[in-house]
């Protein structure tokens, strides 16, 4: 993790690099990229395979095993300093032949830019990303969402496990395109295997010491607690 | 009959507070079903159970303009062991279900159970994947009140239905307070063909899916 927080204002320390600008009458579809693309280019070479700007929004696909090294790079870098990541998704086309993508949102609050990072999992290729839990510890639950919703395994997470759904559910991933909108199993099956969850056996040994309720549950779930479970789901 | 609770029959031992011209006491001659009803429906506690824009209604009904306490209503039970009207207003996810039925089943008796919008009674426009398709498969509803958010004079009105349904109730009857075991195999009270059946795709949304493959 980097330093404390100094924006780069015009006319300020640090005159070698070029001012945050706003963009005024954006482009639909081209126009110039975040200064970002380039020296992602010059730093990593083949890594990164190509660059899209729309709507003045810079897109930069990338390879997806080398992911961890360029976020880890626009994180730390003095001229980069990526130091938010706002959202971790999927994209997902209609045409099956079209490679699935996964979505990084990087923002840097001190350089004022935005960059759209995208890994292309080709169909067939098992759908693995690193996961950059290691560089922004706010990766946990969107990358878990993501899981949840596309089925995405992100290795190096610490707890990718559902978090949208229950744990038990068993019909797929539901934000994938094969999967139809009522879901795959019947409403009374789908009832029968909701209502099968017990309400109470959603906390974490760790949540309850943070409440300091342990000696209040039933003594069944002080029992599976103590066993080990992790969340009775 | 209005808000009063003066009962609309005149007979003989059907009027509260009307005092024998012959005796210098107070007196009160009624039957003990209309006072236990009467004092039931003016003073129903409710249980709000909201999860979307149902409850911001809700909210509005028991706010200053529209008064929820005109009806006794006023003191919202957050514990379900202090409630007596169950108020769901909003869509219902299974995930929540468990949680539902749970809180339906702590509240005691007697009790009631208002699905308040569409999303509630039967889940509306989110015929999907993650919302059950109406609390009633769930919980038994008393009232349902239509709305996509019902306003809140639309609620009132379910509010008063309920009332007047409470006033209606018999001692006699020993099936008024029965609570509805669950089928311990499946969980569901009701048998699982009906909820398919109720459940059942309608209007343009047949045979939809997302993939269009």
């Amino acid at each position: 993790m980097s330093g404390a927080f100094t924006p780069v204002i015009p006319g300020s320390a640090d005159a070698s690099l070029p001012s945050p600008t706003t963009l005024k009458q954006v482009p639909l579809s081209g126009g110039p990229a975040n200064p970002s693309a380039a020296a992602l280019g010059t730093q990593f070479g083949p890594v990164v395979k190509r660059v899209e700007v729309v709507r003045g929004e810079t897109t930069v696909y990338v390879e997806g095993a080398k992911l961890l090294d360029v976020v880890q790079w626009l994180h730390d870098d003095p001229g980069q300093r990526y130091d938010y990541l706002s959202d971790v998704t999927a994209v997902e086309y209609r045409d099956p032949e079209r490679a699935l993508q996964v979505v990084w949102h990087l923002r840097s609050l001190p350089r004022r830019r935005f960059l759209r990072l995208k890994v292309e999992i080709a169909t067939g290729a098992p759908l693995e990303v690193p996961s950059v839990w290691s560089v922004y510890r706010g990766a946990d639950w969107l990358e878990r969402e993501c899981y949840d919703m596309f089925g995405i395994r992100f290795a190096g997470h610490p707890d990718l496990r559902r978090i949208l759904m229950w744990e038990q559910y068993r019909e797929g991933f539901p934000l994938r395109k094969d999967f139809p909108l009522r879901g795959r199993f019947s409403r009374s099956e789908q009832l029968r295997q909701a209502l099968s969850v017990n309400p109470e056996a959603r906390y974490s040994m760790e949540e309850l010491s943070v409440v300091q309720a342990f000696e209040d549950l039933p003594a069944d779930m002080r029992q599976r607690l103590l066993r080990g479970e992790r969340t009775g789901e | 009959m209005g808000l009063t609770a003066r009962p609309a029959g005149t007979g003989a031992g059907r009027n509260l507070g009307a005092p024998d011209a012959s005796s210098h006491d107070s007196w009160v001659a009624t039957r003990l079903d209309f006072l236990v009803n009467w004092s039931r429906a003016g003073s129903l506690w409710p249980m709000p159970f909201g999860t979307a824009c149902c409850a911001i209604e809700f909210m509005a009904t028991a706010a200053s303009r529209f008064d929820l306490a005109r009806f006794g209503m006023e003191r919202m039970s957050f514990s379900p062991r202090q409630a007596d009207v169950l108020i769901c207003a909003g869509r219902v996810p299974f995930k929540l279900a468990p949680v539902l039925r749970r809180i339906w089943q702590q509240m005691p008796q007697p009790k009631w159970c208002i699905s308040m919008g569409a999303c509630a009674s039967s889940g509306g426009m989110f015929d999907n994947y993650a919302v059950v398709q109406g609390i009633d498969t769930i919980i038994p509803v008393d009232v349902y009140v239509p709305g996509c958010p019902p306003r809140p004079e639309g609620l009132m009105y379910g509010i008063l239905m309920l009332q007047e349904k409470v006033k209606r109730e018999r001692m006699s009857d020993t099936s008024l307070r029965n609570e509805m075991d669950p089928d311990p195999s499946s969980g569901l009270y009701i048998p699982a063909q009906a909820i398919d059946e109720l459940s059942e795709p309608f209007g343009n949304s047949v045979h939809q899916t997302r993939s269009g493959l």
